[in-house]
């Protein structure tokens, strides 16, 4: 059964149309939401968590109607909102108490799950000082933990790593990572980074202006490819000059060369290419799809001439449109 | 010495009960009720709801001191008196308070926290309209019955009379309490800024009173009298204090009150339409929060 599913799901607003027909069904695990900044992830978000109506089309999260069910969807979710959410006088262990005791937790019940979720998200002595004075990294602990506190099946995370240095963003992800695999629960995680999802999520879904650009499993975007990456110590050009000889379409990528797989035979030219040129070979490797390359060829389109070149890992911003 | 390690046992599901909808609409409400006096947050926070609430209790102290020491029939201030007398402590507990109850989660974007949860719009609302009330209903009520145990301790004549005029007191405690909440919550839930709040809430206060107070004093000067009563329905003590007097039996404490049952009616209804007015509107301005 799907954990999410979405049919023509259509939200528009006054100015602008925030999700287009949005048909998309995801697996429970945990599943990356990617897309510029007003894609329409929190869109989405607000739609299954039944705070906002859709224009039109139909949703169901755990197999609940959103219509009908909001209710008791949120019961069983748990959202860590995108923006500072946090009341700054109280500290960590009475706000995130307040929160349990909100999703029906009995009060003993309530300050167990609290000091238990805060450990889990490693919050220790601090969680008895005010949140106001926090850094961002430990605020986003604090929000991920309300979200946790009352053991959902499927958690919200909007943008968890916003904000965070990069050492921060490595324990957000290993955490959101041990939710989905040790906790046991359900993760939609949303990003405008295409890299940090890659390395965390079991399935990647791409919307941009409120349409659905892909929906599929992680290795399905980083599929092996039909080329190969050769790296070799010295030499690259005398070795790509003979291998194009041999009839192979082979192209240069900085130290490296890209060699397209023709047939079996692709292996063997390239072997006694470098035995004959008595070359040293230092790597010989299947090249795979990134998650990235779903963007490139619309983001070359896009590009104005002499635009500098986005950084690795970003989305190209103001894309595809 | 011995040291102690912590063992991390892994995550464990919750498998206990959860509670429904009475229980959370109650802990939101105790929650609202404690913020409101500041529990549960810094000392500083503390000090302004009971600096207030003691400067409240005082007359009260005094009261029952004169009475026992100059053996008094009757108290120097009268129990439905009590509020309107010292009502700019209550006023500035309320715009003090009802900020930290109206506008805190919505400047720090708490609310859709409550909304993402099964916390519903109107059980929200209510929660804290209700909070807000109780804790203006003690500020009232606890002196005034500091004054009527003082009244049977210092065995005061006419005890019966002590008791009704005590009870009277207490439910105009009850609509001074319900008023003032939803006028201050409604005004505080829209301005988010605190200090803005807290002046916001100040002016309607001062403004309102001063305005019918120069108004009523014109028209007393005019010996217009009946205008002066039935101005006293734009300001909420004295509005309160007509539904006191023509309604419960209460000696006027305001400076006009409008006349006969009628006036009485009228200010009741005027005040159950402030505070059912207050439901929808605080439940429009809450509800567009939560999507924020």
């Amino acid at each position: 059964m799907p954990i999410i599913a979405t049919q023509g799901l259509t939200m528009r607003f006054p100015r602008v149309t925030a999700l287009d027909d949005l048909t998309v069904a995801v697996e429970p695990g945990i599943i990356g939401l990617v897309g510029a900044n007003g894609a329409g992830k929190s869109t989405l978000i607000r739609i299954l968590l039944g705070l906002q109506r859709p224009t039109s089309g139909r949703a169901s999260v755990l197999g609940l109607d959103i219509a009908r069910d909001g209710a008791r969807i949120r019961e069983r979710v748990g959202f860590m909102p995108e923006y500072e959410c946090l009341p700054p006088d109280v500290s960590a262990t009475e706000f995130v108490v307040h929160m349990a005791r909100m999703c029906g937790l009995p009060p003993t019940a309530a300050r167990e799950r609290a000091a238990d979720t805060l450990r889990h998200v490693g919050l220790y002595e601090e969680r008895y000082r005010p949140i106001g004075g926090y850094s961002t990294g430990m605020r986003q602990r604090v929000k991920l933990a309300q979200a946790l506190v009352h053991d959902p099946q499927l958690v919200f995370l909007d943008e968890p790593t916003n904000g965070l240095d990069p050492a921060g963003r490595d324990e957000m992800l290993g955490l959101i990572r041990r939710i989905g695999t040790e906790f046991g629960i359900s993760v939609l995680v949303t990003s405008h980074l295409l890299g940090e999802l890659e390395r965390i999520c079991d399935h990647v879904v791409i919307i941009d202006g409120g349409r659905l650009l892909r929906s599929q499993a992680v290795e399905a975007y980083t599929a092996a490819s039909g080329s190969l990456t050769v790296e070799v110590d010295e030499g690259r050009d005398r070795l790509a000059a003979l291998l194009a000889e041999a009839g192979l379409a082979v192209r240069a990528e900085g130290r490296q060369l890209v060699v397209d797989i023709a047939d079996e035979s692709t292996y063997d030219l390239i072997r006694d290419g470098v035995a004959d040129l008595g070359l040293r070979l230092v790597r010989l490797e299947q090249r795979r799809h990134r998650i990235e390359e779903v963007f490139a060829p619309a983001s070359h389109q896009a590009a104005a001439p002499g635009a500098p070149p986005a950084p690795p890992g970003a989305y190209p911003q103001g894309g595809v449109r | 010495m011995t040291t102690s390690i912590i063992h991390d046992i892994g995550y464990r599901h919750y498998e206990g009960r959860r509670l429904g909808r009475g229980y959370v609409l109650r802990s939101l409400y105790v929650h609202n009720l404690r913020a409101a006096f500041g529990l549960g947050r810094p000392a500083r926070a503390k000090v302004m709801p009971f600096l207030l609430a003691a400067i409240m209790l005082l007359p009260a102290v005094g009261v029952v001191a004169a009475v026992g020491l100059a053996g008094l029939d009757r108290p120097p201030i009268r129990y439905s008196q009590y509020a309107v007398s010292l009502q700019v402590i209550i006023a500035i507990f309320l715009a003090t308070q009802a900020p930290v109850l109206a506008s805190r989660e919505l400047r720090h974007r708490v609310v859709p926290l409550y909304f993402s949860r099964p916390v519903g719009h109107l059980d929200f609302v209510l929660a804290k309209l209700a909070a807000l009330a109780t804790a203006l209903f003690a500020l009232m009520a606890v002196p005034i019955t500091v004054m009527y145990i003082g009244s049977l301790v210092n065995k005061m004549p006419n005890a019966s009379r002590h008791l009704a005029d005590y009870l009277t007191a207490l439910l105009g405690c009850v609509l001074f309490a319900l008023v003032l909440a939803a006028i201050g919550m409604v005004v505080a839930a829209f301005t988010p800024r605190r200090g803005f709040g807290v002046a916001a809430v100040i002016a309607v206060y001062s403004l309102s009173a001063g305005f019918v107070l120069i108004v009523q004093g014109l028209a007393e000067a005019h010996t217009n009298f009946t205008l002066a009563g039935w101005m006293g329905l734009f300001t909420p003590f004295n509005l309160v204090d007509i539904v006191q007097v023509r309604l419960l039996g209460a000696e006027p404490s305001a400076v006009a009150v409008a006349p006969g049952v009628l006036g009485g009616l009228v200010a009741l209804l005027l005040c159950g339409v402030l505070v059912a007015g207050s439901i929808p509107v605080l439940y429009r301005r809450f509800r567009k929060a939560g999507l924020s």
